[in-house]
């Protein structure tokens, strides 16, 4: 953790977004996390992302649980309302809130505790919902605020840092989103900032879950030798299946790719994804091809990353349950409520 | 021994199976009543199952308009064998049996006091139709036909009813009809001058409304404004989110794009349910979750969170019998210490305690406006008794001038303009901060959410000095709501009253006729109905004007009392306990005998003395 606190004056020259706004406007209070988290990496990119796509900091929630990776969402967009809320339910904290104002863009951030131990039943429902957020586990295999235990994301086998070898099978959130109907599924490594940014980015601009693993080691706790979680296992391991670039809606798609070698995806919003192949025959609008693929790879002790499916026409809760266009917390008594003469008229039917 | 003869005054009680379609049929006898002016008060006591169990209707007519249970019954629509000896004893002495005497039953079966109404329901039945379930379902009607004849009851308003239930299905009318003359062609036929019971047309129904607690509820929330309803499927509420749902599909679609202005969300659990209910409440929706005891139970850990973090939420317990699964079909008002204080640490809720539907529709319009005022979370503590049986009661009123308090949001003029914001600083001394909702500003306005410890500005502090003084403000917060809660109705007695007694709830209807009857055997009791948690002054003025205080109460371990003893601090012995809690609501005849026994006592003592 870094004690000093920046100055809040900055060099002039500093790159401005479209809106005037600096990357040091994206950032929140100093971070509390052990020096060298991966934590912080991860806060760094979405701090990057959000920079770079020009969005006002006030229009975005973020949202989280309990434990290191949900107590972040303080450390980055100090102009967004935040809500730590209880162990394992930000899913549904934020399924409300993501009703009241359709909106506003929604950070959820949790870790491998929150969203595949406690939450993991809020986990899956709300990818089966569609709810149209950006879900971000920060997956590092520990619990590290209680000093080390094993959680449900480790591997078996894995040794944890007194020596005690986990021999639970772990459990894939990647896979999970997948089965649950996740519409948009992505894996990363916070130490790959390259491969990060853009898929925060594009997980931002698409219409409903999208769900990002990122595998960010604990420097405490799970980053020895025997750790499936470490930063030296996952760079060994690493197999990017694509490398995406994200261009956000209103811009022209300059760089061309050799045709085989990439696929543009357009979203609903007017961005485009454009994914080079780094796997010939990988398909990411593949669901069913994509979960075989994931299970053969870890088989072989991959981490597998990248952009591992999308559905970029999928329909969102709120298009599911038909509400308004208009944020439902903006009604008022004229819009919601329907008066005496109506409430006589049900009396009627009563008698 | 002489036959029960009474006029608008009996109880009819409707043994069944559940499945077998009795309901609707049983609900067509108990409106028909109502139609002919007369008051009734239904219930319905069924099993926790589909298909199979015994499940009873009772309708008590009551000309006097008493809407409590009566206790006991005068005649006994038999029409289960695996209950048939039990129902047969439950008969008042002189009451009435209605059976199907399709097959002969030993006479060892029946009490001799009884007067005999035997109709051959599979008979006619078997005669008349082919189709089983058509046997099965008619035969329901056939019945409440004899009942029409037997009871002297007006055969036009069934016929009339018939007719509107089945306005949009016209090819049921025809068949309905045939079936309720079988059984009334067939008692007109065997049964003339039998029964002493009989129904005459009155005017004492008026303007009065025959509806569900959860309906009515469920509307409330619509009129109130509500616009998410999270929620779990359990007994006794589910049929409140359902009502909410129905009721917005015709209330709350926008006309020309078609689309909701609600939007409702089966959560996988109450946990999530209630996770839901506070993001959006947090957001700026008024939003609720309906639920029973074992649903309070799961949420305990959000409505701390609700408390410390003081986000609002509407929450309506729809209590059954406890504990663990406990009686799920049943009724109770078992949930109150738990709703209360639910939640670890130092936690209180707010509480209100409606008496009847048209109470829960506006306590359900009135808890949203609390719950933001307060930005607090509110419970609606309903009952199976309430939520679950229609009752007769006034009309559903709104007030047409009324708008809705959404309580102290700090818009982005005020922020623009310069106005402190500090999310849990109190300003105004009432020890309620101002809020903000998300994207509300640019640059001002912002803070960050938790249920750690925090400052006045929601900043993360681990200072015991900080946490002292949010936790002290809360507790005047909760003073702040004694005066904004609904107040207690005060039942003064004819003549001055040593004794006092404290009700609340679905308490009420066997209350007021308890009251009404000791009354006219001189026993004077004031009575104070207490409508909401925290208690406000007056409750405890009330105390204090009496010697000695009855507390009736559905549940085991006198809860609303311990409650006052604790928050009022009340010495305990001021106290005397009416306690029912088999399941089934409370009767006017228990809270009598109970009174009356103990203010004999007193008197007896007094005099020995």
């Amino acid at each position: 953790m870094t004690y000093i606190a920046k100055p809040k004056l900055h060099h002039p020259g500093l790159p401005t977004n479209a809106l005037g706004f600096t990357r040091r406007d994206y950032e929140g209070r100093i971070s509390t996390l052990c020096a060298g988290c991966g934590h912080d990496s991860i806060s760094a990119a979405l701090i990057q992302a959000c920079f770079e796509l020009d969005i006002e900091p006030h229009r975005v929630a973020k949202l989280s649980g309990i434990g290191c990776s949900s107590k972040t969402p303080d450390y980055f967009l100090g102009q967004s309302h935040g809500f730590n809320s209880v162990h394992g339910r930000m899913p549904s904290v934020l399924t409300g809130a993501n009703l009241a104002n359709r909106e506003l863009i929604y950070l959820g951030v949790s870790g491998d505790g929150d969203s595949a131990s406690i939450g993991l039943g809020q986990f899956a429902h709300c990818m089966r919902r569609g709810v149209n957020m950006v879900y971000i586990c920060e997956n590092n295999g520990v619990y590290g605020l209680t000093k080390g235990q094993f959680s449900a994301t480790a591997d078996k086998g894995s040794k944890a840092k007194g020596g005690a070898v986990n021999t639970d099978s772990p459990i894939d959130l990647v896979s999970l989103a997948l089965l649950m109907g996740a519409s948009f599924v992505a894996r990363s490594f916070s130490g790959d900032k390259k491969q990060l940014v853009p898929l925060i980015k594009a997980a931002i601009a698409h219409r409903g879950s999208a769900v990002l693993d990122v595998i960010s080691p604990c420097v405490t706790f799970n980053n020895h030798a025997g750790s499936t979680k470490s930063f030296d296992f996952v760079r060994d391991h690493n197999e990017a299946v694509n490398k995406l670039d994200f261009v956000p809606a209103k811009k022209e798609i300059t760089v061309d790719y050799e045709p085989g070698t990439s696929e543009v995806v357009r979203q609903h919003d007017g961005s485009f994804i454009k994914l080079a192949k780094l796997h010939p025959d990988y398909d990411p609008s593949n669901r069913v091809a994509a979960l075989t693929y994931l299970q053969e790879r870890e088989a072989a002790g991959e981490v597998v990353t990248g952009l591992l499916y999308i559905d970029p026409d999928t329909q969102d809760l709120h298009e599911h349950l038909g509400t308004v266009d208009a944020p439902l917390n903006r009604m008022t008594e004229d819009d919601l409520c329907p008066g005496v003469d109506m409430l006589e008229t049900i009396n009627a039917e009563y008698r | 021994m002489q036959p029960i003869s009474a006029t608008n005054d009996f109880v009819v009680k409707f043994a069944n199976v559940n499945g077998s379609g009795s309901a609707s049929a049983n609900e067509l006898f108990a409106r028909s009543v109502l139609r002919m002016g007369v008051p009734v008060a239904s219930r319905n006591i069924f099993p926790s199952n589909i298909q199979g169990l015994p499940t009873w209707y009772e309708v008590r007519i009551s000309g006097d308009g008493w809407l409590g249970r009566r206790g006991g019954v005068d005649l006994m629509v038999a029409m289960n064998p695996q209950t048939w000896d039990k129902d047969v004893a439950e008969i008042e002495k002189g009451g009435y049996l209605l059976y199907d005497s399709t097959k002969p039953i030993p006479a060892s079966k029946f009490r001799k006091d009884l007067t005999l109404l035997p109709v051959p329901l599979t008979e006619i039945c078997n005669r008349a139709y082919s189709d089983p379930r058509q046997r099965q379902l008619f035969k329901n009607i056939i019945y409440v036909g004899a009942l029409a004849f037997v009871l002297d009851m007006d055969l036009s308003a069934v016929k009339w009813l018939i007719a509107e239930q089945f306005e949009n299905k016209k090819k049921l009318i025809a068949p309905n009809l045939q079936a309720l003359d079988f059984g009334y062609d067939y008692a007109k036929e065997h049964l003339k001058g039998v029964c002493g019971l009989k129904i005459r047309h009155a005017d004492k129904v008026g303007d009065r409304i025959f509806i569900g607690g959860n309906d009515a509820a469920g509307l409330g929330a619509v009129y109130g404004g509500a616009t998410v309803c999270a929620w779990y499927p359990i007994t006794p509420s589910t049929s409140l989110a359902e009502s909410f749902t129905k009721h917005c599909e015709r209330l709350r679609v926008d006309p020309v794009t078609k689309k909701n202005k609600f939007a409702v969300v089966q959560a996988e659990d109450e946990i999530a349910a209630i996770g839901m209910v506070l993001g959006a409440n947090w957001n700026g929706a008024r939003a609720f979750t309906a639920t029973s005891g074992p649903g309070i139970s799961l949420m305990q850990e959000l409505f701390g969170f609700s408390y410390y973090a003081e986000i609002p939420a509407v929450v309506f317990d729809i209590q059954r019998g406890g504990p663990s699964t406990g009686m799920p079909t049943r009724t109770q008002q078992s949930d109150l210490m738990l709703a209360a204080y639910a939640g670890h640490g130092d936690t209180k809720h707010v509480l209100l305690f409606p008496e009847d539907p048209r109470e829960s529709f506006e306590f359900a319009a009135t808890a949203f406006d609390l719950a933001e005022r307060l930005q607090t979370l509110v419970l609606v503590m309903m009952d199976l008794d309430i939520g679950m049986n229609d009752w007769l009661c006034k009309p559903l009123a709104w007030n047409k001038e009324r708008k809705y308090d959404r309580g102290k949001v700090m818009t982005a003029d005020e922020l623009e303009a310069g106005k402190e914001f500090g999310r849990y600083l109190d300003v105004d001394g009432d020890a309620i901060p101002y809020r903000t909702l998300p994207g509300t500003h640019p640059s001002k306005g912002v803070y960050f959410t938790r249920g750690s410890s925090h400052d006045r500005y929601a900043r993360y502090s681990e200072d015991g000095g900080v946490y002292v003084e949010v936790m002290q403000r809360l507790l005047q917060k909760f003073e702040t709501a004694k005066s904004l809660v609904p107040k207690p109705v005060l039942h003064k007695a004819k003549e001055p009253a040593k004794f006092g007694a404290l009700y609340f709830g679905s308490t009420s209807a066997a209350m007021d006729e308890a009251l009404a009857a000791l009354e006219s055997h001189g026993l004077h009791i004031d009575a104070l109905r207490v409508r909401a948690f925290p208690f406000s002054e007056e409750v405890v003025e009330f105390i204090n004007a009496h010697e000695q205080v009855f507390v009736v109460e559905q549940n085991r371990d006198a809860q609303l009392q311990k409650m006052i003893v604790n928050e009022c601090a009340i010495d305990p012995a001021r106290f005397i306990s009416i306690l029912h809690y088999d399941g089934t609501p409370v009767t006017a005849r228990f809270i009598i005998n109970a009174i009356s026994e103990r203010m004999k006592l007193g008197k007896a003592r007094e005099a020995a003395e």
